[in-house]
């Protein structure tokens, strides 16, 4: 590994003017995904509804292989659902856009890019001029604190380096909607809290929705305005809980009683099965082995 | 290079439990370099040996096969020879130039049936029929299909460098993660912007890979498609060598040829490491 990075997040005041109102307003009624063809098929997630409200951060809590990661894939446009209907402020979603942002767990980066032309890749595509969208990407990178890692290149940064700059590529655009799915997965426990912090402050400054999935309580409760708890195989939302602790939130909320409280409920609630087996991870694109 | 060869025999000498003096023996930076000239010496004393030693041992015999040293008087021979340069510019014209056009189209069909389902379909099945066909059978169509034998010996070149580019640029695509390609299209990449942002960036180590691989083909078929060849030309002259009876020449030429191959190859590799910076940027961490 080249370089250190302080472990405290020093994240400079940002010089990107913080956007007006940005959030979409995410919808899905009665949504379900079918993965696998023929006798193999199966249903992942069964009638879900969303209702997510504009700039809102809600956490999908689950068990690995429950289908959280396979809804938000729904949401991405990368899987078509079954039956039902998704809609990105009443439009319906039948394909991938920039509008909805996605940050994988890891190794999604583009290893052939240095940190600069990942995180400008979006405007490259939308036809933004090569000096603008350096200089934009330039701030971007500053404000995830990546600072002087501009050329460098994704195998050459810590996984907390690298999801910084996943971060940092997907919000460049301007998404209504960040979709991550376990992003902070693959890290230690230290740098998982380092990024929560910073995933905040980064978006208390641009205002987005934000859809995040985890299996991490903790995480979904430091995080989220709302979580939405779900079932294994066939995934179904269990419950629906509004975390309304005051925001800029601190470490030490882990320690306030009403967090101890919901983080029991979360665990009575994810091991009311606790007789089934683990199920394989499943991802945004489909069944580990599949191909988009 | 030899930081890691040590790091990876340090243990082995440990658990060996040799002499100290061995120990340091194999640590010594430039070993790998010492063994390679060694082995490269003892080959040529073993040619040697037999050669001039006119070694039978029945089913195979080096009564005929000329010695280092009268190889190494042919071989000067030829360098002071006016001829040299353009039997080497002839040699050399035809592989680029067979190199070349596979590259192109290796690359291009490699993509396309790498990328689609249809192209797959449709150019698989007779690549496969025309892939186990050798230069040598390719001789009387190629004079046939081609007016100049220039274009007929590139084009014998070209079947022989042509398969391990393609096979290698398929491989190459698709091996590409398709979770780089769903985070391409969330990023508002199309259909061909994934193509030259992602899948071709992503599957250039395999290209490089299969380029290298073709450019040492494209010279193992050389002598085949010189055969054609009236004049000029590297493997004409090892050919020609056989048909008059030049022994040391013939080897003078085969040793040419294993030479400027494994050079271009070498070449080939180095503008492909200088093309993936980013591949060496990993090996790094």
């Amino acid at each position: 590994m080249t370089g250190a990075i302080p472990l405290e997040t020093r994240v400079p005041p940002s010089r990107i003017a913080p956007t007006a109102s940005s959030g979409g307003h995410v919808a899905m009624e009665g949504g379900v995904i079918r993965l696998g063809r023929g006798a193999a098929a199966f249903d992942v997630v069964e009638n879900i509804d969303l209702d997510i409200a504009p700039e809102q951060f809600v956490c999908l809590l689950g068990p690995s292989g429950c289908g959280k990661s396979t809804l938000l894939g729904a949401v991405a446009g990368h899987l078509t659902l079954h039956r039902g209907r998704v809609s990105l402020d009443g439009a319906a979603i039948t394909g991938p856009h920039p509008d909805r942002g996605i940050v994988f767990q890891q190794h999604t980066l583009f290893p052939w890019c240095s940190v600069i032309d990942n995180v400008a890749f979006g405007l490259k595509m939308k036809g933004v001029p090569k000096r603008a969208r350096l200089d934009r990407a330039r701030d971007f990178i500053a404000e995830v604190g990546l600072a002087g890692f501009e050329d460098r290149y994704p195998a050459e940064l810590s996984g907390g380096m690298q999801q910084r700059v996943e971060i940092a590529r997907a919000l460049i655009t301007r998404p209504r909607v960040l979709l991550m799915d376990e992003p902070f997965g693959a890290l230690d426990a230290q740098t998982r809290m380092t990024m929560q912090e910073l995933l905040l402050k980064v978006w208390s400054q641009h205002r987005t929705t934000i859809v995040f999935v985890t299996h991490d309580i903790d995480e979904a409760i430091f995080l989220a305005d709302r979580i939405l708890v779900m079932t294994p195989r066939p995934g179904r939302i269990l419950d629906d809980l509004t975390i309304d602790f005051a925001r800029p939130r601190q470490r030490e909320l882990i320690a306030d009683e009403r967090f101890t409280k919901l983080r029991h409920h979360c665990l009575t609630l994810l091991h009311s099965d606790r007789n089934s087996l683990p199920l394989p991870r499943l991802t945004p694109i489909g069944v580990p082995t599949g191909i988009v | 290079m030899s930081a890691s060869a040590a790091a990876s025999l340090a243990p082995v000498a440990a658990r060996a439990g040799g002499p100290a003096r061995l120990a340091a023996l194999r640590l010594l930076p430039g070993r790998r370099i010492a063994l390679r000239a060694t082995s490269l010496l003892a080959s040529l004393a073993l040619w040697h040996l037999a050669a001039s030693g006119k070694v039978d041992l029945g089913f195979i015999s080096f009564r005929n096969v000329p010695s280092p040293a009268e190889a190494a008087r042919a071989a000067l021979a030829l360098v002071r020879s006016p001829t040299l340069w353009p039997h080497l510019a002839a040699s050399l014209t035809r592989v680029l130039l067979g190199f070349l056009a596979a590259l192109t189209a290796g690359i291009g069909l490699g993509l396309a049936i790498g990328r689609s389902r249809l192209a797959s379909d449709l150019l698989l099945a007779p690549l496969e029929v025309l892939r186990p066909i050798p230069a040598v059978a390719w001789i009387p169509l190629a004079i046939l299909m081609f007016p100049s034998s220039e274009l007929s010996m590139a084009f014998i070149t070209f079947t022989g460098a042509l398969f391990p580019i393609l096979l290698n640029t398929i491989h190459g695509v698709e091996t590409v993660n398709p979770r780089l390609v769903a985070s391409a299209r969330s990023l508002g990449a199309g259909k061909a912007a994934i193509l030259r942002e992602v899948i071709l960036p992503g599957a250039t180590p395999s290209i490089v890979t299969g380029a290298a691989i073709g450019m040492g083909t494209a010279w193992f078929c050389l002598v085949t498609a010189e055969m054609i060849s009236g004049q000029y030309g590297i493997g004409y002259f090892t050919w020609e060598s056989y048909t008059l009876q030049n022994y040391d020449d013939i080897v003078v030429g085969m040793l040419l040829i294993g030479l400027l191959g494994m050079g271009s190859s070498l070449l080939v590799r180095q503008a492909g490491a200088r093309m993936t910076p980013w591949v060496s940027a990993g090996a790094q961490r």
